[in-house]
């Protein structure tokens, strides 16, 4: 449903200012949401430094740094540091991105950081992503065949395989599903621009054969058709992917298999 | 299931996302398409004034031509124009072309320019016969 503020005990109250790191030569300002689970209360926004000279070049490291050396309750997601995990999803200045791939140096003046939007937050920028992880689990995202299961491998042509590039890279972060508006208001049951990229990917994958099953299963008017093109989730997307496009892509064929 | 899971809040969305071009086109055509109605609804109620009497007629026709009465007019005018360059914009994308950010944004600009020019237009071709 379209809320435009946040319940009273969601909203973001100022928080504690922590102190700057003594003989720092370059200092970062950081803004951080925080949400402890145990103390109760509204979620804030506490202020940090970072030395710039003593931590790595992305905001990720930033934000490890600030977990060792000022303040040890800092709770956030991350695995591979590398753009590949999808873990450290999250709200930076105003865009989801992750934080391993996105370098301070590009930043000018301070950092405003927030869990990805419109998710209920279990702690400080890590968001319970059950739901989204529940309506990939609906599309079936695994090779689905009725011809017997071939001696070696299911073969697909170097063309049929190229028609995967731009859909497979997904890594499932989540960082376009929370920029969506049309996500924020209606994801009870509209998919959202990853899962629905994911769908795409395997209504295009000339080895499966359930082409007609998954459309079936999508040809919803909230499931699909609540995507808008607002663009946000191309946007947003840090592997350069563009949901959009896919969602254009299974109207299409919706409308194809019915003329 | 969770058992905290209530005492989870809601993470800052429309608050703290930083607008752009497409985010807001997308919000200006449901707001253009929204107001369309105020300009059906002044024009019948001009119609129907002019079915009841001289006097009444006057008297609407009077409001429609002042100044506040222009002003909604030329308002009416760019929300029509701009939910039609808009909706044009919509079919591009509904055939499957323009898809890519940089396209997508170019469409944008030219939705934003193709409204306000056409609008300018029509007010000055109005401005001129009064003349």
């Amino acid at each position: 449903m379209v809320e435009f503020t946040l319940p009273a005990k969601a909203r973001v109250k100022p928080g504690r200012t922590w102190p700057k790191p003594e003989g720092a030569k370059r200092l970062k300002e950081f803004r951080v949401y925080r949400h402890d689970p145990d103390g109760g209360g509204n979620p804030r926004l506490d202020v940090y430094f970072v030395d710039l000279d003593a931590c790595g070049p992305m905001v990720l490291s930033a934000l490890i740094w600030i977990r060792d050396h000022v303040d040890s309750t800092l709770t956030f997601r991350r695995s591979c540091r590398e753009g590949i995990c999808g873990s450290c999803s999250m709200n930076i200045n105003g865009a989801n991105g992750l934080a391993c791939t996105t370098a301070l140096a590009d930043i000018d003046g301070p950092l405003t950081i927030h869990p990805l939007p419109h998710l209920p937050i279990i702690k400080d920028l890590v968001p319970d992503l059950s739901h989204f992880y529940a309506q990939h689990r609906l599309i079936e995202p695994w090779l689905k065949t009725d011809t017997p299961e071939p001696q070696r491998e299911w073969k697909q042509s170097k063309e049929d395989r190229g028609k995967l590039d731009g859909l497979y890279e997904c890594i499932l972060c989540a960082c376009c599903a929370a920029a969506c508006p049309s996500y924020w208001w209606n994801q009870e049951r509209y998919l959202g621009p990853a899962v629905l990229l994911q769908a795409w990917r395997w209504i295009a994958d000339s080895r499966d054969e359930a082409t007609g099953e998954r459309l079936d299963r999508l040809d919803d008017p909230f499931r699909l058709y609540r995507c808008h093109t607002i663009m946000n989730c191309a946007q947003a997307c840090p592997k350069g992917l563009n949901p959009a496009r896919a969602i254009s892509k299974i109207k299409a064929s919706m409308v194809k298999r019915r003329v | 299931m969770d058992t905290n899971s209530n005492s989870r809040p809601l993470s800052p969305h429309l608050q703290i996302y930083r607008p752009n071009l497409l985010m807001v086109m997308s919000i200006l055509h449901r707001i253009t398409g929204a107001f369309l109605p105020v300009p059906v609804f002044l024009g019948i109620w001009w119609l129907a004034a002019l079915a009841s009497s001289q006097r009444y007629f006057a008297e609407v026709n009077g409001l429609l031509t002042s100044w506040p009465g222009r002003l909604v007019l030329v308002v009416s005018l760019y929300a029509l124009l701009h939910h039609a360059f808009s909706g044009l914009r919509y079919l591009v994308w509904d055939a499957g072309a323009g898809l890519d950010v940089p396209a997508a944004r170019r469409l944008s600009l030219w939705t934003l320019f193709g409204a306000i020019a056409t609008t300018l237009l029509v007010v000055a071709v109005f401005v001129i016969k009064a003349g």
